[in-house]
């Protein structure tokens, strides 16, 4: 064995013992050099992930006081309006915590911002990779990771804040017992499951407990670390650039910019989810009351990432079939069970959904500009739109207080907006996307228009025009032209096949997708926009110099500053 | 392929920057890397020394946070209430824990960033990419292998043994899943019961007087939130609220010839109606009841119910009327119920008829 | 009358000023009784010690409504297409109506807000008086009513969730009605006025007379009103007590923007 190395620090002799045992020189060589992109739309994912150690930090020490028990005690803390209350005692440990305990309020707020944060950042994230196209091979399972993620996240956000067992969480616990006893055929069944019997009683804290501080975090831990490895290994995509290819990675490395960049962001996450906590209140349970099946607040809404099923739930209509002694409630069932698994499915499949329409099976490491593939980000943003409008959906008994309109007039408008509008903003959308690729075209053969006017000999004015920077032409031309996928419809004989039928299909929906984009100028038509600038420069040049000789002969026109001269 | 066989050393692979110069190379696509611009600290050291004092100084500073944050824990007041502009009333020790806590992370943050950012090297270095796939020769050699190892278990060529052995697995979990049948109760027929039921003529009780109603107790245009005598200790016993959670009502009047028809003949009395508080779409209870037109209006999802129509849904996702309650007057002038509600009360389930 | 008259009738504008108050006194006092009979022994008590001085400020009462509300209410309170009758709606419907400026509504419409009131408090008084002139209803409730510094705020915070919030919302930040209406936020209202909204039933609002609800937990419901008025917000700006939908856009415009300036910044380039 080399003893070249011979470690005579208390760090050095530490490495050398770990590493005898676990060849750590060997990962540790190949990791501590390796280079990530630097560009703040990853950094989205990376707020997701510090949310999560947050809440693991915040909720450990809330476990240390709080009590899963729906055991009934009288109140006899010191928040004064709830003194001599009959609560669970889950609610009255909630009432310790916020007014008892040091530091306890700031802890609750801390952890449920803290979870706000999570799915937010989640959400923001999921949107990153999918405008840019991070989904594709060789990222698919990853894409799939993180949709059980954000729903797991969703989960465990609301299990989180049913426990202090207040009016508020209770209510749409009571709403959830409505929608599992509406599941046909078992729903009785799942619903008698979950409460332990009849709603409410005396089983569901624990469990909600169990599941809450175990299961799910246990499951998103392993899921976490794996969407982590994974990205690891893959190695992360870039946007195009400057020496930007599919075969490498240009950043820096993780020891130890990225390492500092990447911890000092877990810092500022901490150090802003803190400061909010100390300045803005969230789910003041003091104030909401005990959990009881006969009292209700108005604006009773769920915390945001349910918005959505709580809007839809309120605009469906009252759809209801009742026959041979059976109730079908498609009220409940179609807002709030099938439509989220739908959305589920469409989420989870995307992948696999554009492959099939673009048949492109090729590695993509380097990511799209939402502008260049118009129907997928115009899809993306059709899928949000109507995501937000299900969320306002939840928020109409707010709206109509807010802006003093009738709530019957805002849910029956909600009902035909939620389809009037995505399909607007599409089109919007992709239209959008097409003139954003023209003005590149216009910028690669062009140039920026700089407001410089050029007065020639003959009297004609042109504008300068600056060109392109190497950095932003290389961001431009990444872009790939993707072919219309033209596959056999007809087999060898020249007779239509079954198989045709779904290739005829793909034909058709990879011409949707790809043929209306905005192809790139070709070489020879950069070639020619290359020399035009150089003739536009060297005339600009003459006429920079004719003026310093005029300047020199002492004229009167202002002296031209420095960033006036086309020297790039 | 791993990385250390490859041409990542670990050092990286540089590539020259290439400069672009006015005569040629103008319009054309580069390979090279952006031409590194240099920052203040690079060409600087009285600016790279100016940063490192930055820097350390919100090192310092965080440090005084936490030490001041340990303070305000100490000696603030849990219970003190402090005037802040645009917060308004707040608690003086959560704002000043977390104020500080979070201003001293919030530094350890910015501290280290800038220190990336001003102080640490910020060329761009390229690094190859491996093939992710697994050589021909890695995937050959994984194929024998398992070729070898499935011939030697035998799994395929002893189909008595695979197809018992794939019996038992697929049945392994079923017991398992069985263990949880003990989770809850059956439904049996709980739902279509409530407290009203447990002995006939029940009287009620007005929750806002704890008081037994009388007609002459409730105006025209009235609302009383009510349950049945005897509810509490049923709830004392049964150690829940499941019971309240069926049998809480609501009683309004209205005059008499405003009810247009009730869900039986004199379910009303004298203009009081009684229906079931428990919404038929998810279970919120109503008792939101706007008296000029009689209409019940639930603030969870806006189901709508005309009580002067049986209850009838008369907007929003709801599809069923409230159930309602007959009502009745016993010897001694109390309102009573005279028996159970007609159906099931709360959201529908499937077998609900 | 028999024999001579006892009052010299010289002038003829003598008799009539007293024959009118005694008249009107006499209504006064058979209907108040009258409604004490119905309706609680409370009412009755504050209705009959306040008779004789309402009888003048009735008279001039209607010269104010004539004014001011008969144009929707009609010429004899008897109610009109833009106004409902106000016969036996009492003196303390126009006292909270009047004193909390939602009438004289500005102008037609589902809803009559709050907004500074028009009359005085002097006038408000002779306008109650007219329009309880008019029939039995409940009457402005006397100070002890109200006076809740006595009352146990936890517990008129139990009732207030099981009367008020499903309406008003938790903290008294109101909440939305059908078609437009809406049951008002609790911020400003006095005392005084909360007690009268029980008892009159304001607009869509129920009726809780004292007998639905005592005037005890009547006070405790105030009580608790009133330290929701005042209520500080431990956690730091409330954000408007709305719930989770203000705490969202909070969430998306400052929270995450924050975040996403420091993600920029830490991608950018140093100078």
């Amino acid at each position: 064995m080399s003893t070249s190395t011979q470690p005579s620090t208390p760090v050095g002799k530490t490495a050398r013992w770990v590493d005898d045992r676990y060849t750590t020189s060997n990962a540790l060589r190949r990791n501590l050099g390796k280079v990530f992109p630097d560009h703040w739309s990853f950094m989205l994912g990376e707020v997701a992930l510090y949310s999560f150690v947050i809440l693991l930090l915040s909720g450990t020490y809330l476990t240390l006081f709080f009590k899963p028990s729906m055991v009934d005690v009288i109140y006899n803390g010191t928040y004064v309006p709830l003194k001599g209350v009959k609560m669970t005692e889950a609610y009255a440990s909630s009432l310790d915590i916020s007014f008892d305990v040091r530091g306890g309020l700031l802890m609750r707020q801390i952890h449920h911002w803290a979870a706000l944060f999570f799915v937010g950042a989640m959400t923001i994230h999921m949107f990153r990779v999918f405008f840019t196209g991070a989904f594709r091979k060789p990222r698919e399972v990853n894409w799939v990771i993180g949709t059980v993620l954000v729903l797991l996240g969703i989960v465990e956000g609301f299990a989180g804040y049913s426990l202090p067992d207040d009016l508020l969480s209770g209510t749409g616990l009571r709403i959830t017992q409505g929608i599992a006893s509406a599941i046909p055929i078992v729903g009785t069944y799942v619903s008698f499951g979950l409460f332990g019997g009849e709603f409410p009683g005396t089983d569901f804290l624990p469990r909600l407990y169990a599941i809450h501080i175990l299961l799910i975090p246990g499951i998103i831990l392993a899921l976490v670390t794996a969407h982590l490895l994974m990205v690891w290994y893959q190695k992360h995509t870039q946007w195009p650039g400057p020496g930007r290819t599919e075969n490498n990675v240009v950043g820096y490395r993780f020891f130890p910019v990225y390492m500092a960049k990447a911890g000092g962001f877990f810092f500022i996450v901490f150090g802003v989810t803190t400061l909010i906590s100390a300045f803005v209140t969230i789910n003041p349970v003091w104030m909401f009351g005990p959990y009881t099946p006969d009292q209700v607040s108005a604006g009773s809404q769920p915390d945001w990432y349910m918005g959505f099923l709580d809007g839809a739930v309120r605009v469906m209509p009252n759809l209801e079939l009742v026959f041979w002694h059976h109730t079908l409630s498609l009220n409940l069932i179609v807002p709030a069970v099938v439509l989220p698994g739908i959305m589920t499915l469409l989420l989870g499949a995307y992948p696999w959904i554009e492959q099939f329409v673009t048949g492109d099976k090729r590695e993509h490491h380097l990511l799209d500009r939402p502008r260049n593939t118009p129907t997928r980000t115009a899809l993306g943003v059709t899928a949000i739109t109507f995501y937000l409008m299900l969320w306002v959906s939840g928020a109409n008994d707010i709206i109509a207080t807010t802006f003093e309109s009738s709530i019957n007039a805002i849910t029956i408008s909600l009902r035909i907006l939620l389809f009037v509008v995505p399909p607007i903003a599409f089109t919007i959308t992709k239209r959008i996307c097409l003139s954003l690729q023209r003005r590149d075209n216009d910028k690669l053969l062009h140039g920026h228009e700089t407001g410089r006017l050029l007065r020639l000999p003959h009297g004609e004015f042109v504008e300068i025009h600056a060109p392109l920077t190497q950095k932003e032409q290389a961001e431009i031309l990444g872009k790939v032209d993707m072919p219309v996928l033209a596959l056999e419809t007809v087999d060898a004989n020249g007779v239509a096949a079954p198989w045709a039928l779904v290739n005829n299909l793909r034909n058709r929906l990879s011409s949707w997708f790809y043929a209306i984009n905005v192809a790139k100028p070709s070489p020879a038509e950069l070639e020619a926009a290359a020399g035009h600038f150089s003739h536009v420069s060297a005339v600009e040049l003459e006429a920079t110099h004719r003026h310093r000789e005029f300047e020199a002969l002492g004229g009167v026109l202002h002296q031209p500053s420095e960033d006036e001269s086309v020297k790039h | 392929m791993s990385d250390t066989t490859h041409g990542d050393t670990g050092h990286g692979h540089e590539v020259e920057p290439i400069t672009y110069t006015q005569s040629d190379e103008r319009g054309r696509i580069l390979l090279g890397l952006d031409e590194h611009r240099s920052r203040r600290t690079d060409t600087s050291q009285r600016a790279a020394k100016r940063a490192e004092r930055q820097i350390a100084g919100m090192f310092t500073f965080a440090a005084i946070c936490f030490v001041a944050a340990i303070a305000a824990y100490l000696l603030v007041p849990k219970h003190d209430i402090v005037w802040v502009p645009v917060l308004g009333n707040v608690s003086a020790s959560n704002l000043s824990l977390g104020g500080l806590i979070g201003l001293g992370t919030l530094l350890i943050g910015v501290g280290a960033i800038q220190w990336a950012r001003a102080l640490m090297p910020d060329e761009e270095v390229i690094q190859e990419r491996h093939e992710l796939r697994g050589s021909d020769e890695a995937r050959e050699d994984t194929i024998e292998q398992f070729r070898r190892g499935a011939q030697e278990s035998g799994f395929m060529s002893r189909p008595i043994i695979r197809r018992s052995l794939l019996g038992a697995m697929a049945l392994f979990p079923l017991p398992i899943a069985f263990l949880l049948g003990d989770l809850g109760t059956a439904p049996d027929d709980k739902l279509r019961h409530t407290a009203w039921g447990n002995k006939p003529r029940t009287r009620i009780l007005n929750q806002g007087s704890g008081q037994m109603v009388r007609p002459e107790d409730l105006a025209v245009g009235g609302l009383i939130n009510a349950i049945p005598v005897g509810l509490t200790e049923l709830e004392e016993q049964e150690g829940s609220q499941n019971a309240r959670a069926k049998a809480a009502i609501i009683l309004v009047r209205m005059n008499p010839d405003e009810i247009k028809s009730t869900q039986g003949p004199n379910w009303d009395y004298e203009g009081i109606v009684a229906y079931s508080k428990i919404c038929t779409h998810v279970g919120c209870p109503i008792s939101l009841y706007q008296q000029r037109t009689h209409s019940l209006l639930c603030p969870c999802h806006q189901s709508t119910f005309d009580l002067s129509d049986s209850g009838r849904a008369v907007f929003g996702p709801a599809a069923r009327h409230m159930p309602q309650l007959q009502l009745d007057v016993d010897s001694e002038g109390y309102l009573v119920a005279v028996g159970d509600f007609a159906e099931p009360v709360g959201p529908s389930f499937w077998e609900r008829g | 009358m028999k024999g001579k008259p006892a009052v010299n009738v010289s002038s003829s504008k003598r008799r009539r000023p007293m024959a009118a108050g005694v008249l009107l006194l006499l209504a006064l006092v058979s209907t108040g009784a009258a409604y004490a009979v119905t309706t609680s022994a409370l009412s009755a008590k504050s209705s009959s010690a306040a008779n004789a001085a309402n009888a003048d400020n009735a008279r001039q009462g209607k010269l104010l409504f004539t004014e001011g509300c008969s144009s929707c209410h009609g010429l004899a309170a008897q109610g009109g297409s833009n106004g409902p009758s106000l016969v036996g709606v009492g003196a303390a419907a126009v006292d909270f109506q009047v004193g909390t400026g939602r009438m004289p509504m500005a102008a037609a419409g589902v809803q009559a807000r709050r907004k500074p009131p028009v009359y005085t408090q002097a006038e408000i008084d002779k306008l109650a008086a007219y329009v309880a002139s008019l029939g039995p209803g409940p009457s402005v409730p006397k100070a002890s009513q109200y006076d809740f510094s006595d009352a146990n705020v936890a517990a008129g915070g139990e009732i207030y969730r099981l009367n008020c919030s499903q309406c008003h919302n938790y903290a008294g930040k109101g909440g939305a009605l059908s078609d437009g209406k809406v049951a008002p936020q609790l911020m400003d209202a006095s005392p005084k006025q909360i007690y009268e909204a029980m008892i009159t039933g304001p607009q869509s609002m129920p009726v809780f007379s004292d007998r639905q609800i005592p005037a005890k937990n009547k006070q405790e419901i105030i009580a608790y009103i009133n330290y929701l008025q005042s209520a500080p917000d431990p956690g730091g700006s409330a954000l408007g007590r709305l719930g989770p939908v203000t705490e969202t856009v909070f969430l998306f415009t400052v929270a995450i923007g924050a975040l996403v300036a420091f993600a920029i910044w830490i991608g950018s380039k140093a100078r």
